[in-house]
């Protein structure tokens, strides 16, 4: 049977959805944000049940499936995990982030689980799994994640 | 063996337009706890959880995943099924099949959605065909607008009819605590409020809601060891045909009525207007309560507004529908079919307090999304065949 | 509980960009392979599950655009959003409900439509992270230094399950990179996210898949020797990384647990012939294989320069070519099935292992493999 699209030009639509969200942070959420942005400290909840200290702040533990949190306050300096390095910059990236932009899982002293953010003031192959890092808080603070501009390694 | 399923407890949130206080996985969870208090269970006898929302409400990707601290899925099986509107309906009976299949024993089902937090309409208008659809048509008014209008050509039917339907509902929301929207209003109010799209006023559409709803299913032996009052599930159905806006029978609802008639044949139901004690059905405008119901074989084609007028399908008639104020009382688009189906498991169960139909024998439950596609439950008190 | 088998597949063949069909279209074609291959009419199917993302597809109610192609029409039919394994599960359950007996799967995406690291930022938590700007490779990246700090394993060995998997992808004619490769070639090419090099990442894929699912009842009726489910399960780890050991996968350690009990299996690393388990990064591969079990603990890396998961070795691994030979996100589980299916039935031509009685599905959903669904399927009932 002889393809009877053979040769037709084929036509690409291009779109893009356009969906704003305006995302409600919580309770929970927003007084980690208002202490972060207000008072420059990183807060957690500590599980009344399990015991365990859990960042980002949760209103409900996941595994005790309780409501049954105190807020504690959490070191700015913690242990890296593990990290990402991107070269490419890919689309997700910020416009204000340059690559190579390093991400690094952080546990700071005090919490049981580990925070997600940057590395930065390091280049990339001085980065060591098990080093030390501190917060370096942003200059101008809204009340997000990025309040905290990144974590830099311990001198 | 296939097994028999039963209904053995639900939980809702107090429905409402914003829920600044909680973010999503927060939202859910409120609804969780509360269905596994009403089942008397623990999240440790969940064996699997089945979820849905529409993904461009939240923009939030692989929700199944994103949720767990919510939904109570860590270290347990998470699936989602998401179909729409239908989302609520769809997740109730993917629920019905991981219990009746023998796999799960106890299926934990979450329908939820934060309708506050994006632009409804900018994302339902995504849900066309980019190429044909997409760019001449707006989210779900237009199309219902359409469908109300062909339907009042047809058969005679006016706008003093829907609004008939919308008064109702938002009698019986008086009922429930859980409703987002709790305002009588007189037929008049009804007509007099602003016209959306014509024959729509803005009285006789759903609102936006903020909310989430958990229904708990679980397999004949458990379900009678733990529940006094379950609701069994007789049989489910779904139809979802018409891939473009143009393919659809405007004026009657193809997916309900076929949908529907396989179901009074698996469950041997002749007619279902005088076997049927209560319904809640997925209801988002007034004219859906008139077009349906005749869909659904309860009265003949053009008969609605006469059997609604008489006032048959109002609490104390002969087959109240709604008793809960139904989708035009509140509106969290996943979680809204799955309430129906709460709301009807409620009805089974002798569970409704102050909107209680007196003894429910059997209770119909609908979804309704995408472009005019139903999903629908037959709840029963009597265990099934 | 009764039995379910698999007794037809279908896919489209895997391809950068298919510019000249819609997801309808793809459908289409892959059902139609299925029900051929099944020796069925699509009147003998008696309900259809569809596998899309909303994300993916750029379209809320993504399965809309594929219901009609898949021959739900007047059918019941319903959707699930995540991995082509997932959707298999719910389309099993359906046809031992005693609803249905015939269950048609599909999964489709078109990779190639959309920007894939806007699509799995999506994915992080829009309050606490999504800002940071990470994705799907960033992520993965970060899994991988994880497992490799624990393990020691090498990037060397990572680069041989690219070499392992493009190489077993020249005998597949549906795959997408048919490459022969040198573990140099791999190390040498492009640095994307350390420590995964463009090699060690899965491409952008468009394709669909198709598995029909049938109760025992009627599973010896049609054409094919039917394929049994001897066992399956699914499980989710925590959503936060900060919540997880990264450098496991312990929701996946559960779901083969579940699977081989279910199976009666007691030493996978002897019963399974066969696996096809998600390589969307290379890493995966290996850590996926410890966690299951068909590994030694921190060894897979050694166990594969020993050529154990070689076509020709005693368990072969991704003979398909896998993810790394081609990638549609949603469908890639039913590709995975689809070759474990055709390497029982004895019909996968020249990617075909010498022994397949039993073999391993592995589907993944979520970020870093939070979720995973493994399947165990076999010849004999």
């Amino acid at each position: 049977m002889s393809d009877q699209f053979q040769g037709i030009e084929p036509m690409v639509y291009q779109s893009q959805i356009n969906v704003p969200y305006s995302w409600w942070a919580g309770d929970t959420a927003t007084r980690f944000f208002v202490t972060l942005r207000d008072e420059k400290k990183i807060t957690a909840t500590k599980c009344g049940d399990c015991g365990k200290v859990l960042l980002p702040p949760r209103k409900i533990c996941p595994r005790c499936f309780t409501e049954n949190m105190e807020w504690v306050n959490v070191s700015d300096e913690g242990t890296l995990l593990t990290f990402a390095v991107a070269r490419r910059p890919f689309a997700a990236i910020p416009a204000d982030k340059k690559v190579p932009v390093i991400w690094g899982l952080i546990q700071l002293d005090g919490a049981d689980t580990a925070l997600l953010h940057y590395l930065d003031g390091v280049r990339p192959e001085e980065v060591s799994i098990g080093m030390r890092v501190r917060a370096v808080y942003a200059e101008a603070r809204k009340g997000t994640i990025r309040d905290i501009s990144h974590f830099k390694p311990v001198k | 063996m296939a097994k028999r399923v039963a209904i053995v407890g639900t939980g809702q949130t107090f429905h409402k337009s914003h829920r600044p206080d909680v973010n999503g996985q927060e939202l859910i969870h409120e609804a969780v706890a509360r269905a596994l208090s009403d089942a008397d269970l623990k999240l440790k006898d969940i064996d699997a959880i089945v979820i849905g929302n529409m993904d461009h409400f939240e923009g939030i990707n692989y929700v199944d995943c994103w949720s767990v601290d919510g939904s109570g899925g860590t270290m347990k099986p998470i699936i989602k099924l998401t179909t729409g509107g239908t989302t609520g309906c769809t997740v109730a009976i993917g629920g019905y099949h991981l219990v009746a299949s023998g796999m799960f024993d106890r299926v934990l089902i979450i329908g939820w959605e934060k309708n506050s937090e994006s632009d409804t309409t900018g994302a339902i208008t995504t849900a066309f065909d980019p190429i044909w659809d997409r760019l001449v048509f707006a989210g779900a008014i237009s199309g219902l607008a359409a469908e109300a209008q062909a339907y009042m050509a047809r058969y005679g039917a006016t706008d003093r009819d829907g609004a008939r339907v919308s008064v109702r509902d938002r009698k019986h929301a008086m009922n429930n605590p859980h409703a987002q929207l709790r305002k009588e209003v007189s037929l008049e109010e009804v007509l007099a409020s602003p016209m959306l799209a014509d024959p729509i006023h803005l009285l006789d559409v759903c609102p936006r809601s903020d909310g989430a709803c958990a229904v708990i299913m679980a397999s004949e032996e458990v379900a009678e060891k733990i529940c006094p009052t379950p609701d069994w599930i007789w049989g489910t159905a779904a139809r979802h045909s018409y891939s473009y806006l143009g393919d659809a029978d405007y004026g009657r609802l193809t997916s309900m009525r076929e949908g529907s008639q396989e179901l009074w044949k698996k469950a041997g139901i002749k007619e279902p207007r005088k076997e049927l004690d209560v319904i809640e059905m997925y209801q988002p405008y007034s004219f859906g309560g008139l077009i349906w119901i005749e869909d659904m074989g309860l009265v003949g084609p053009g008969e609605a507004p006469r059997y609604i007028w008489d006032g048959n399908t109002d609490m104390g008639g002969e087959l109240p529908i709604n008793p809960s104020g139904g989708v035009i009382s509140c509106n969290p688009i996943g979680a809204t079919g799955l309430i129906r189906c709460a709301e009807a498991a409620m009805q089974v169960m002798g569970k409704a307090e102050g909107r209680q139909v007196p003894d429910v024998n059997f209770a119909f439950s609908s979804g309704f999304g995408g472009c005019w596609w139903t999903d629908m439950i037959l709840h029963g008190k009597k265990k099934p065949a | 509980m009764d039995r379910a088998a698999i007794i037809g597949v279908g896919m489209t063949k895997i391809e950068k960009r298919k510019i000249r069909q819609t997801f309808a279209d793809m459908a289409w074609e892959a059902v139609n392979k299925a029900l051929t291959d099944a020796g069925m009419t699509m009147d003998d199917i008696d309900n259809v599950v569809t596998t899309s993302s909303d994300f993916w597809d750029g379209r809320t109610i993504s399965c809309m655009a594929v219901g009609d192609a898949s021959g739900a029409a007047h059918k019941n039919i319903s959707c699930v959003e995540g991995d082509g394994t997932y959707g298999a599960f719910y389309g099993m359950t359906r046809a031992l409900s005693g609803s249905y007996r015939t269950t048609l799967v599909t999964g489709h995406t078109k990779g190639s439509e959309s920007v894939s690291s806007l699509i799995t930022n999506a994915a992080f938590d829009p309050i606490y992270e999504r800002s940071l700007g990470m994705d799907m490779i960033t992520a993965c990246a970060m899994q991988a230094r994880s497992y490799m700090h624990r393990t020691k394993t090498t990037s060397e060995q990572l680069a041989l399950v690219s070499v392992k998997n493009h190489g077993n992808a020249l005998k597949n004619p549906l795959a997408q990179l048919p490459l022969n490769l040198t573990v140099s070639d791999v190390l040498a090419s492009e640095m994307v996210a350390d420590p995964l090099h463009k090699l060690d990442c899965s491409p952008v894929s468009d394709g669909c898949a198709a598995v029909i699912i049938a109760h025992e009842s009627v599973a010896a009726k049609f054409r094919q020797k039917p394929v049994w489910v001897r066992g399956v399960s699914f499980c989710a780890d925590s959503f936060f990384f900060g919540d997880r050991d990264l450098s496991r996968a312990g929701s996946l350690a559960q779901a083969a647990k579940k699977a081989y009990a279910m199976a009666g299996i007691h030493d996978p690393k002897k019963e399974i012939d066969v696996a096809e388990v998600s390589d969307a990064f290379t890493y995966q591969e290996l850590l996926w294989l410890e966690e299951m079990g068909l590994a030694d603990d921190a060894a897979a890396g050694k166990q594969l320069e020993r050529g154990d998961f070689n076509l020709d070795g005693p368990l072969p691994v991704n003979a398909s070519g896998g993810l790394l030979s081609g990638h549609p996100v949603i469908a890639a589980g039913l590709y995975s099935m689809a070759a474990v299916v055709r390497q029982i039935r004895g019909d996968a031509g020249g990617f075909q292992v010498k022994k397949a009685k039993t073999g391993l599905v592995q589907g993944v959903n979520g970020l870093g493999g939070q979720s995973h669904c493994v399947w165990i399927l076999d010849k004999d009932k």
